[in-house]
């Protein structure tokens, strides 16, 4: 079974990412019975038939989709993929903060793609806290580098108190 | 100056280690060239054209003492022996060696340093005017503001993988000395009618392929908003900037094609759930990070120095240095000097190991052990008193340090161009250094008097060569190196694009079109008309005739762009 990380740990993960091949359409794509991450355009065409028949249920959002369209069912899901076809794409780290802080999405965030280790720690502190590492990289040495920096400036997903606050808050206490 | 409390230099610490580790990983070959790409960009390293090029960054171009004899240390033990001051305000090494820039990472870190996001598409290095804190035309002092924005910038995780690089100027004076609005984004520093303290900010401006300057987008932004409308800029830049052509993909091209009242909404629209949030800056931190720029202990001196006026009337080229190298100071008895980095034979903006060892000794004996580093690629001591501006002349003079030349022709903004930048499409240094050799007469250039001249090699613009009075552009035809002209441009509040005049130049040309461009002015202008004032005036015509006449007669023939004797018009 393939393995990810999440949560901070290795884990196993049967969850499958459903993609349009050529000579799909959204309406036609066959629903596998195990738990799956389905294309927005696939939600958006059966978010009914999908609702009545998946559970767990999982979508993923490639990174010129935006995660306003789950606005209203956010809390349905198990697990929201964000895309990254390329490691320098960097739109789904605004995707991922939207999902969090905006949308208060409380599930998992599933990096998906071209996922590596010199990334994730930006991943994580935008509320990213899954990831499917790239098939041919070291998983175990990835996960050290979600610790990289022991402290960060800015608010973000993980730390919604920029370090000019806590360093008043430390000083104070 | 800003100092790194603990967590401060732990973060850079703990770059350092990052960076060491993905160099190792890289060498042994677990992360490819092109994995590594991104990485060693966000700490500065470029590989070049003979090699590795490292771009440390000096924050919004201040320097102390120490720091500098670092960098004369790293240059000497790690590269040849000289640093190259970029219009960014930071040093670029030109020579150093791929598996030793961790430990020039580790050596910068020691001295509070760093070479952080120098390259990449992510937050620049902040900059901003080379007298601030000393400015008699100043509203308030505009480097707290940078340090606050080079904290939120560093590692900020949602904008480390823009769409393309990322720069914001900050201006707090009269006179806008920092091109503001030349940058992605421009911050302008005013002060409300009720004594708020807040920023105009522009948007979408860069020079590059497309000059365009910045669009107002907000009259007025209260400070502690700084950071939350940033981050709703930057956030509408992220998603929707243009990734499928890097040539398209700089924020001034989606303000462009949304129109600014279009990408202002959407601005506004994605602030409205930020500006009360947590990132809003308190009181406390603005006086914070202030604390850490409060003036110097400036003694109370009489505003003219007696032994300073008689040396005036009595040595003409300590006069002549202070005329163009000496700047008023806000407070009486004391002077800004800037150190030229533009003497001739010497590629501007270079310096040496040994003249940055002596600029940190005289910025430690005559200007509280600070220095500035300025965008046009000099050297600024901010606070020296009237009575030592003669000694400091002296020694400066004795390490090349005082060529009278500030503002004048030859105070070009260069880029390193095609002898070491691999983006390059021509050689820039040899025309800088063929315009030294033609324009060597001091008073001749005392007689031009104030104008701009910038070389850049290639679209990329980073000689500013846009927003000079004469702007020189390499060009690439059929792998020959030729120069395009652009007259008109200029920086400060009427910032301007400048126009290119017509066909470009071979080489040989350069120095003689440049001439010709300098005799129409001389014989045009009006009392106490400046180069560009006379151009705005009579226009760029009569400018556009004399360049071009005679050319026929002036052309070589063919050149072979392998030839080294490039300059010999």
């Amino acid at each position: 079974m393939p393995r990810i990380i999440k949560n901070e740990s290795i884990v196993d993960d049967n969850w499958q990412v459903l993609t349009l091949a050529e000579g799909d359409t959204p309406e036609s794509l066959r629903l596998p019975a195990e738990p799956a991450l389905v294309p927005l355009a696939v939600w958006l065409a059966r978010r009914d038939e999908l609702i009545a028949t998946q559970a767990p249920l999982g979508v993923w959002l490639d990174s010129h989709e935006g995660p306003e369209a789950l606005a209203a069912d956010i809390a349905r899901f198990a697990v929201i993929g964000v895309n990254f076809p390329k490691f320098t794409d960097g739109r789904s780290y605004s995707s991922a903060r939207l999902l969090r802080e905006r949308y208060h999405y409380a599930g998992e965030i599933r990096a998906l793609g071209d996922v590596l280790q010199d990334q994730i720690f930006y991943m994580r502190r935008c509320g990213i806290n899954a990831y499917a590492l790239r098939a041919d990289k070291d998983i175990d040495k990835a996960l050290a580098a979600l610790r990289v920096f022991s402290e960060t400036y800015q608010a973000a997903a993980d730390q919604p108190q920029p370090l000019f606050r806590r360093r008043f808050a430390r000083e104070a206490a | 100056m800003y100092r790194y409390d603990t967590t401060d230099q732990r973060i850079i610490d703990e770059r350092v280690a990052q960076y060491r580790d993905q160099m190792a990983r890289h060498l042994a070959g677990e992360l490819s060239v092109d994995e590594l790409r991104p990485l060693r960009l966000q700490n500065g390293l470029y590989i070049q054209r003979h090699g590795p090029m490292l771009r440390i960054a000096i924050p919004y171009g201040m320097l102390a003492a120490a720091q500098l004899r670092k960098l004369a240390e790293i240059s000497r033990r790690y590269d040849r022996g000289v640093g190259h001051f970029t219009t960014r305000q930071n040093m670029q090494l030109n020579w150093p060696q791929l598996e030793e820039t961790p430990d020039i990472l580790g050596e910068l870190a020691s001295v509070e340093m760093h070479a952080v996001q120098t390259s990449g598409n992510c937050v620049r290095n902040i900059t901003t005017d080379h007298f601030a804190g000393c400015a008699p035309d100043e509203i308030t002092d505009p480097r707290p503001y940078c340090e606050l924005l080079r904290q939120w910038s560093t590692f900020h995780p949602e904008f480390a993988y823009l769409p393309r690089k990322f720069k914001i100027a900050v201006n707090a004076a009269a006179d806008d000395r920092a091109v503001i609005r030349a940058h992605d984004i421009g911050l302008d520093v005013v002060i409300d009618d009720t004594g708020e303290i807040g920023f105009r900010v522009f948007v979408g401006g860069g020079l590059g392929r497309t000059p365009i300057l910045g669009k107002l987008i907000r009259e007025f932004l209260p400070r502690r908003h700084l950071l939350s409308y940033l981050d709703a800029i930057l956030r509408v830049y992220n998603r929707y900037g243009r990734r499928d052509n890097m040539y398209k993909a700089r924020i001034k091209i989606l303000v462009q094609a949304l129109g600014i009242e279009e990408f202002a909404r959407q601005v506004d629209a994605e602030w409205s759930y930020l500006q009360d949030g947590p990132t809003m800056v308190p009181d406390a931190e603005f006086a914070r990070i202030a604390h850490h720029f409060a003036p110097p202990p400036w003694e109370t001196l009489p505003a003219e120095d007696s032994a300073h006026a008689a040396r005036l009337s009595s040595d003409k080229a300590f006069a002549n240095w202070v005329k163009r190298c000496v700047h008023a100071h806000k407070t009486p008895g004391y002077a800004a000097v800037t150190l030229s980095l533009k003497a001739p034979g010497v590629a501007p903006g270079d310096i040496t190991d040994a003249q940055m060892l002596a600029v940190a000794d005289l910025a430690d004996r005559f200007s509280f052990g600070e220095l500035r580093v300025t965008h046009e690629q000099n050297v600024v001591l901010a606070d020296v008193r009237q009575r030592d501006l003669y000694e400091v002349w002296q020694i400066a003079r004795s390490h090349r340090l005082a060529t009278a030349n500030i503002g004048l022709l030859t105070d070009m903004i260069c880029c390193p161009g095609g002898d070491l930048c691999a983006l390059a499409n021509a050689r820039s240094i040899p025309i800088a250094d063929a315009v030294q050799q033609k324009f060597d007469d001091l008073d001749y250039l005392y007689d031009i008097g104030d104008i701009s001249l910038n070389i850049s090699g290639c679209m990329n613009s980073c000689g500013h060569h846009h927003v000079a009075n004469i702007g020189i552009l390499g060009v690439d035809k059929n792998n020959e190196e030729w120069y395009q002209i652009t007259v008109g441009g200029q920086q400060g509040n009427a910032a301007t694009i400048g126009k290119v005049i017509g066909p470009s130049f071979y080489a040989q040309e350069v120095p003689l079109v440049i001439e010709a461009l300098i005799d129409v002015y001389r014989e045009n202008r009006g009392d106490s008309e400046r180069f560009i004032d006379t151009l705005q005036r009579i226009g760029i015509e009569p400018f556009k005739a004399r360049a071009y006449a005679g050319r026929d007669r002036r052309r070589a023939a063919k050149v072979d762009s392998n030839e080294k004797e490039l300059v010999n018009a």
